[in-house]
């Protein structure tokens, strides 16, 4: 049985003049954990907007949970997938509380003109306990701090039961303890849910220790991938980032 | 109670009830785009749609068709336009934004020099006449009022997704381009409509104020639509009231009255306060 849920075939992305994907081919299978590392401006963003259908292709093809991605289908899969990025700059006065915003994950699926019901309230409540933010669900979005914010935005992804889950940079501009815990959180769910993950950072001092898969990415292209252990090593590392590269003590576990 | 001194005989005439239901329905609506625009940051955006919608009017006035009809089809162009122009980011949107805005100001500077004859009607167009406002503005005007709360009561959801945060809208599968876009015309639309009696100046200030105010007061998203509902109808109301009272423009009476709720709940605003500290005794 073929459990592949993620095909993408010489995908290319551009901005404007620049190419952001160049030929990109890839496949993730059911309830695989993947880390995607590579320098700022590699394509690991742009590589997860293809997946949700936010990057447009103009070559190449892709399918995500058994469909292949166009233009009509792609609002339909993103109810599916859970998408985390980095902490944005929120407006402290912004007029919506963190159980409101953990609730806007269920509103895809929901659809157009139904109400939430007391389930899925109680839903969010018990992802909110999960994730340790119970005591703070009351309190306005904007007046969080930045680790605080990553635990609601993942309540969010969680709460649209994902079927696969988009993490980028879910660790970037916060603080070390902060981004212990939410990569804890991140492992947790998965050791829970098995739920198909990819995981972007630039910052290999964050990557999970439960990836099963490296992809280093550079240049809008795939460079190389496999198995964490071979990945990182010295000399691999300091050619994709194009600097001489330790390999951090926080990684041992993946190198073991 | 009989309001002692007060002389409320100028609620019997006909143009007096017309200007307070205008000033009803005008309130609200504007109140409720204006929560909209005050809270995804689009204060410009509005000022130009805003402007569109008065160069467009003044086109039909020229031309001799119904500025309504001119200040609909302005206000929507102008939306549609600054729509993609500001997400697309292939221009700064203040610049781009700017570009329409000061295009439109010269357009309605051009429609109105070409205008033969008294130019009373234009002027009417600034400034607002809430005073002369006709029954069938009103009808209107309720017409698009039911419209708009109507549409946020049905897509509260989406709505308070999109204006909080339209990214995160986007990637769990709301059409928040759809309801993006949305809003923007719903602002042109009840700006189409209420400048007949508010004018083509002044009514971007009862958009803004009212939700700027009620911004200040509260982190609740319903709470803020009723506080700057009531605030944009109070405004009305009382400009209205100072107006007669004093003999001065009805729509200036009305900017100045929601621009002095605005200072008032920007002295008193909680959210300028520091919470969760308290000072702690020194030991000893």
């Amino acid at each position: 049985m073929d459990n592949t849920v993620i095909k993408i075939q010489d995908a290319v992305v551009s901005y404007r003049e620049d190419v952001a994907l160049q030929g990109v081919s890839l496949e993730v299978r059911k309830g695989e954990f993947i880390g995607i590392i590579g320098p700022n401006g590699a394509g690991k963003t742009t590589l997860l907007t293809v997946i949700n259908g936010l990057g447009k292709l103009v070559h190449g093809q892709a399918w995500v949970l058994g469909s292949r991605l166009n233009e009509r289908n792609s609002i339909n899969l993103r109810k599916r997938i859970g998408y985390v990025a980095q902490v944005e700059n929120i407006d402290p006065r912004l007029p919506i509380n963190v159980r409101e915003t953990v609730m806007v994950g269920c509103y895809g699926r929901l659809g157009l003109f139904r109400r939430p019901t007391r389930t899925q309230w109680e839903t969010v409540d018990e992802v909110l306990e999960m994730v340790g933010m119970a005591h703070l669900s009351q309190r306005p979005i904007g007046h969080l701090s930045g680790g605080e914010y990553q635990r609601a935005a993942i309540a969010r992804a969680l709460v649209q039961q994902p079927e696969i889950f988009l993490l980028d940079e879910p660790t970037a501009s916060i603080d070390q303890k902060a981004q212990r815990e939410i990569l804890s959180l991140i492992q947790l769910i998965h050791r829970e849910y098995h739920t198909t993950t990819l995981f972007v950072t630039h910052d290999l001092r964050t990557l999970p220790s439960i990836c099963q898969r490296l992809i280093l990415m550079k240049d809008g292209k795939i460079w190389q991938q496999g198995s964490p252990e071979p990945m990182l090593r010295e000399e691999v590392l300091s050619q994709l980032y194009g600097a001489p590269i330790s390999v951090p003590t926080e990684i041992a576990p993946l190198r073991a | 109670m009989t309001g002692a001194g007060m002389d409320f005989s100028i609620l019997q005439y006909h143009f007096m009830q017309n200007a307070i239901l205008a000033g009803l329905f005008g309130g609200i609506t504007c109140s409720v785009v204006g929560v909209f625009v005050v809270t995804m940051h689009l204060s410009f955006i509005g000022v130009c749609i805003a402007h569109a919608a008065f160069a467009g009017a003044l086109l039909g006035l020229w031309l001799g068709f119904n500025p309504l009809i001119g200040a609909l089809l302005f206000s929507l162009a102008s939306a549609a336009i600054i729509g993609p122009v500001a997400d697309r980011g292939e221009l700064n949107p203040d610049t781009s934004i700017g570009v329409i805005f000061s295009l439109m100001l010269g357009l309605a500077f051009l429609f109105m020099g070409l205008m033969p004859g008294a130019r009373t009607e234009a002027l009417n167009l600034f400034w607002g006449s809430i005073l002369t406002v006709t029954q069938q503005d009103i009808i209107f005007l309720a017409v698009i009022t039911a419209v708009i709360v109507g549409l946020v009561v049905v897509f509260y959801k989406e709505i308070q997704a999109v204006i909080c945060h339209r990214e995160v809208a986007l990637a769990v599968g709301i059409p928040a381009t759809v309801v993006f876009y949305g809003l923007l015309f719903s602002t042109g639309v009840t700006i189409t409509a209420s400048l007949q009696s508010i004018g083509g100046l002044l009514i971007y200030c009862l958009i803004l104020n009212p939700a700027a105010a009620a911004y200040q007061l509260t982190y609740s998203l319903k709470r803020m639509l009723l506080i700057a509902v009531a605030f944009g109808v109070i405004s009305c109301w009382a400009g209205l009231a100072a107006s007669y009272l004093l003999d001065i423009p009805s729509g200036a009476a009305i900017v100045i009255t929601s621009s002095i709720i605005f200072g008032l709940a920007t002295a008193f605003s909680p959210k300028r306060k520091v919470k969760g500290w308290q000072q702690v005794p020194l030991a000893g």
